[in-house]
């Protein structure tokens, strides 16, 4: 309250400045004491959920009461701590309001992702529950484990052939229906689209349906196989048959059914945007069709390609529901996030698989800067 | 006869129509198979593929038992209630907290800004399996002992859900006339007014994209429900996983169970498809 002795800024009048200056005691207090008494409510009230979850007599209620909690205390946590940020001295107030916008949300992002990532990385040189230091032991032990380097192998299989496939595929797609009458392509692309509403685990139910094996002599139930055999072959336990890593690719095959619609909806999209005088010149120029797609549509569309490309990239990295409910990674079929599952939950070694955790962290590193750099790309051309 | 042309005026592709009928089919056959076996009876299902029943309807045995086997015997209906307790607050508590961030970094100017922005897009790359074991140490018995229900699912969606809301958002309200802004300041408006009346009213159409991204990827998450919820909570993915574990009996239930997880995404995908593709073409990824 001794702001009085500030020379005034020169510009503003007398009263306006000594406003400019002056704290308000009283919204600087109301505002600190409603953060605190809904921060109290609100971890109160989300602990008795955990707590006492049968105090509440039925799930739905909990849910019903943590959404009306959690939007309505949100709000009344901006509001008080919008009141408290208007009652310092209103040339600090232009200085915090930013800072107090964003700490909520990343107070979640840090304390949900930062500070995890950094345990993580400390964890991988722990034991198996994350009591003593064992230096590089778990580094070690993962390193020479050839369950390990199959599960690398197999992920960079994965890396290479699905986001390669998913993007040609989406192209192919995005070609094609454009050529279809407005109902036609709307109809076919639903199709395609809709197994991105479907979840890895279900996906996986789906397709086990469809690599079903029976015994030689019974009916085939399974599609594969009942073609398989329609065509003369004898009938198949398909995720079985290591040769040629076939199992891994047909279960590539279901990561590729459900990311499909994902670049199918966006590159159709950027092909919509080439404008049509580039394609109406190059066929004056007595393009071919052909020399038209490669030259004049592929460059136009390279940038969503790309992005489109990244993007499943990180899902594959990260692929783990497919593998884990088909085959467990057994049949040499093992990816690094399966990996990673069975040492934390199956085997609890938290250490190693902290260590693995660190592997799939620099895996990712390059793809950051890529992130970064495409972003600041885009607000260049906005 | 010359080319045909379709109703605006473009040749017909009889070449893109063929292809395209053909792909479309082979992307719904394997869901139509499990939707078909799903009302096959247990013997017909095993001794006899589904095409079967459906080219010959008539004399198949249709049944809806195992819907009703799997929705009692194997607990699926109280995995459909947990998976609504889970997925719906899950989407929406995100948002209001991520929606005053993304005000900030539009229409705000502070230090750092670009230094914070650019983290979050660092964040939402960085794969959610780094949070697992510390998360597991901090919400389990050893830390705040609330894993095992809801809040602690509620909690971890929430952050890991944060950038990308705070990133789709963002990059819808850049969008916004910078003028609406301006004016509401000069009229005496703050910031927090100006949130409220305008900016927020006006990102709906990003809110919904956002929330329809989050809840299918609530509601189809596997490794967070499986490891931060007891049985009682689980949902209706741990409980297919769990049924899928269990080999040899009951295929028959396995697509009925399967079906019933598919059946609330597959809807709000229909009705919010829209706004889930603008979700998508604003560069949208998710660790």
């Amino acid at each position: 309250m001794t702001t009085q002795t500030v020379t005034p800024p020169q510009r503003a009048a007398p009263d306006e400045s000594y406003a400019a200056l002056r704290a308000r005691p009283r919204m600087i207090i109301i505002g600190l004491v409603g953060m605190a008494v809904v921060v109290w409510a609100l971890a109160n009230l989300f602990l008795a959920f955990g707590y006492y979850p049968e105090r509440f007599g039925n799930k739905i209620v909990i849910a019903l009461l943590a959404i009306v909690a959690g939007v309505a205390g949100a709000a009344l946590l901006f509001w008080f701590l919008n009141m408290f940020v208007e009652g310092l001295p209103e040339r600090l107030t232009q200085g915090v309001i930013p800072y107090a916008f964003l700490i909520p949300g990343f107070l979640f992002v840090a304390l949900m992702l930062i500070y995890p990532t950094f345990q993580s990385i400390n964890y991988s040189f722990a034991n198996s529950d994350s009591t003593a230091y064992v230096g590089l032991q778990n580094y070690r032990t993962i390193f020479g484990d050839s369950e390990f380097w199959n599960a690398i192998i197999n992920n960079i299989l994965w890396l290479i052939i699905v986001p390669a496939v998913v993007v040609a595929f989406g192209v192919v797609v995005a070609v094609l229906s454009d050529k279809l009458s407005a109902n036609g392509e709307k109809f076919a692309k639903s199709l395609i689209f809709v197994p991105m509403a479907i979840s890895a685990v279900s996906a996986s139910a789906i397709w086990l349906l469809v690599y079903a094996y029976n015994n030689p002599g019974q009916a085939q139930t399974g599609l594969l196989n009942a073609i398989w055999v329609g065509l003369g072959g004898e009938p198949q336990a398909w995720l079985q048959i290591e040769t040629a890593k076939l199992n891994s690719i047909l279960l590539m095959v279901i990561l590729i059914w459900l990311q499909a619609g994902f670049a199918m909806v966006l590159l159709s999209s950027a092909i919509k945007g080439v404008p049509e005088d580039t394609l109406e010149a190059a066929r004056i120029d007595g393009a071919s069709e052909w020399q038209i797609f490669w030259r004049v549509v592929i460059p136009q569309i390279m940038g969503t390609i790309i992005t489109v490309f990244v993007t499943v990239f990180i899902t594959v990295l990260k692929v783990f529901d497919i593998v884990y409910v088909t085959t467990n990674g057994a049949y040499n079929t093992n990816v690094i996030a399966n990996l990673f599952f069975n040492k934390l939950f199956g085997a609890s070694e938290a250490g190693q698989a902290s260590a693995i955790v660190v592997v799939l962290l620099l895996a990712v590193i390059p793809l950051i800067w890529f992130q970064i750099r495409h972003f600041r790309n885009e607000e260049t051309n906005r | 006869m010359s080319r045909r042309l379709m109703k605006d005026g473009r040749p017909l592709s009889p070449f893109s129509i063929v292809v395209m009928a053909v792909l479309a089919l082979l992307w719904s056959i394997p869901t139509i198979g499990l939707l078909v076996t799903s009302f096959r009876s247990r013997d017909e299902a095993a001794s006899s593929g589904w095409w079967t029943a459906l080219f010959n309807p008539f004399s198949s045995d249709w049944t809806t038992s195992n819907y009703r086997g799997v929705w009692e015997g194997n607990d699926f209906g109280a995995g459909f209630v947990n998976s609504i307790a889970v997925a719906v607050p899950a989407t929406i508590i995100p948002i209001m907290f991520a929606a005053f961030a993304a005000y900030a970094f539009t229409f705000m100017k502070f230090r750092f800004k670009e230094f914070l922005f650019l983290l979050i897009i660092a964040v939402m790359v960085v794969p959610i399996h780094v949070a697992f074991q510390p998360m597991l140490n901090l919400l389990g018995p050893r830390g705040l002992g609330i894993s095992g229900q809801y809040i602690a699912v509620w909690l971890l969606h929430t952050g890991f859900g944060m950038p990308l809301c705070i990133y789709v958002l963002r990059n819808y309200m850049t969008t916004l006339p910078a003028s609406v802004v301006e004016s509401a300041k000069i009229d005496g408006a703050t910031h927090f007014q100006t949130f409220w009346r305008l900016v927020a009213p006006m990102s709906i159409p990003a809110i919904a994209a956002f929330a329809t991204l989050q809840f299918l990827w609530v509601w189809n998450d596997l490794l967070v429900a499986k490891l931060f919820l007891n049985a009682d909570n689980a949902t209706v993915i741990v409980k297919l996983q769990q049924l899928l574990g269990t080999q040899g009996q009951g295929q028959e239930l396995l697509t009925a169970g399967a079906f019933i997880s598919i059946i609330i995404p597959m809807i709000v995908f229909v009705a919010l498809q829209r706004y889930m593709v603008r979700g998508m073409t604003s560069g949208a990824v998710k660790g």
